[in-house]
């Protein structure tokens, strides 16, 4: 797994208090990961912060799952 | 009663009398605050005033990159921005039939379109931190309108229903969003009217007198506290009872 995988998992982890091995490339931040609306705001500017990169809101709003969020922040940063 | 020590506060309109007594509840709480408004002198006086834990911070709410700017500006002086109070509100008043697009585009755009607009440069961090205030002071004209002053009550109004669904999105993360609803009160703004104005005023408050600054104040220092922390979405009327909602 990339080492930016790992720092996005990490973050998921930390803020949706779930567990490892269910932060899976096809897991849905809110279907699957028990996340709100507002976490998902949340994610994003941990994202943000962890990789020095501004994620515009119509970019975020396509990040639903984890593997979203791998492959934005990989392509961004 | 209330300890605000540690917590940063940023005020608009701090140039004006209730905003000045905002600053100075909060600031006598422990409170750093930060002083925002478009008159720099009484801005300055105030901070000379208030002494240690004060920052001036003139912007001009009209100007959207100056509100924009502002929240950023507040979190680099005091290290972040805990309190937010929307104080600052300019009027234009016209009847209805005669308002121009210009009198109500530039009340809606100064008292709420910049509260909406600081509310959201302040989240984030608020969000974060897991701890919040935003206190927007709005007025009794905002719940039961008043001849002329059509943009001012729609803005205030505004502000009390924005606030209200923001206080819906953001109550799990520990941040209140409560307005205070002023009546009448000595200000700069009340001085203006005659004393045959004011003593038909006067009949509509059952407590038979204005309010003052430091009333409006009280109650923001409330809603700004920890103690409020289970008090989101209201709004605290503060009008000597001439309008009992």
């Amino acid at each position: 797994m990339s080492d930016v995988a790992d720092r996005v998992k990490k973050i998921v982890v930390e803020h949706l208090g779930v567990e490892e091995d269910k932060v899976t490339e096809n897991a849905s931040f809110i279907d699957d990961l028990g996340a709100d609306s507002l976490d998902t705001v949340e994610l994003v500017m941990a994202f943000e912060e962890e990789f020095g990169i501004e994620i515009p809101d119509d970019a975020a709003e396509t990040i639903q799952t984890f593997g979203d969020a791998v492959k934005f922040i990989t392509e961004a940063s | 009663m209330f300890d605000l020590t540690g917590k940063n506060a940023l005020i608009t309109g701090a140039s004006g009398g209730i905003g000045g007594d905002i600053a100075r509840a909060l600031h006598g709480a422990g409170a750093t605050v930060a002083l925002s408004g478009t008159r720099v002198e009484p801005l300055k006086a105030l901070a000379d005033e208030l002494g240690d834990r004060v920052h001036v911070l003139p912007c001009n709410l009209s100007d959207p990159q100056a509100v924009e700017a502002l929240p950023k500006q507040a979190a680099e002086a005091m290290g972040s921005v805990d309190i937010l109070v929307n104080n600052a509100g300019i009027t234009k008043d016209n009847l209805f039939m005669r308002m121009s697009d210009d009198e109500w585009q530039s009340v809606i755009d100064v008292n709420m379109n910049a509260t909406m607009k600081l509310c959201k440069g302040v989240l984030r961090g608020m969000m974060k931190a897991r701890w919040g205030r935003i206190v927007n002071v709005s007025s009794v004209v905002g719940a039961i309108g008043n001849p002329g002053q059509a943009n001012y009550a729609a803005a205030k109004a505004g502000m009390v229903a924005m606030g209200k669904s923001l206080a819906y999105e953001v109550a799990t993360r520990g941040i209140t969003v409560n307005a205070v609803a002023p009546g009448f009160i000595t200000t700069a703004m009340t001085d203006k009217l005659t004393d045959d104005q004011k003593t038909s005023l006067l009949k509509q408050v059952p407590a038979g007198r204005m309010g003052e600054s430091s009333e409006i104040a009280a109650a923001v220092l409330y809603l700004a506290s920890p103690e409020a922390g289970y008090v989101t979405g209201a709004t605290l009327h503060v009008n000597g009872g001439m309008a009992m909602l």
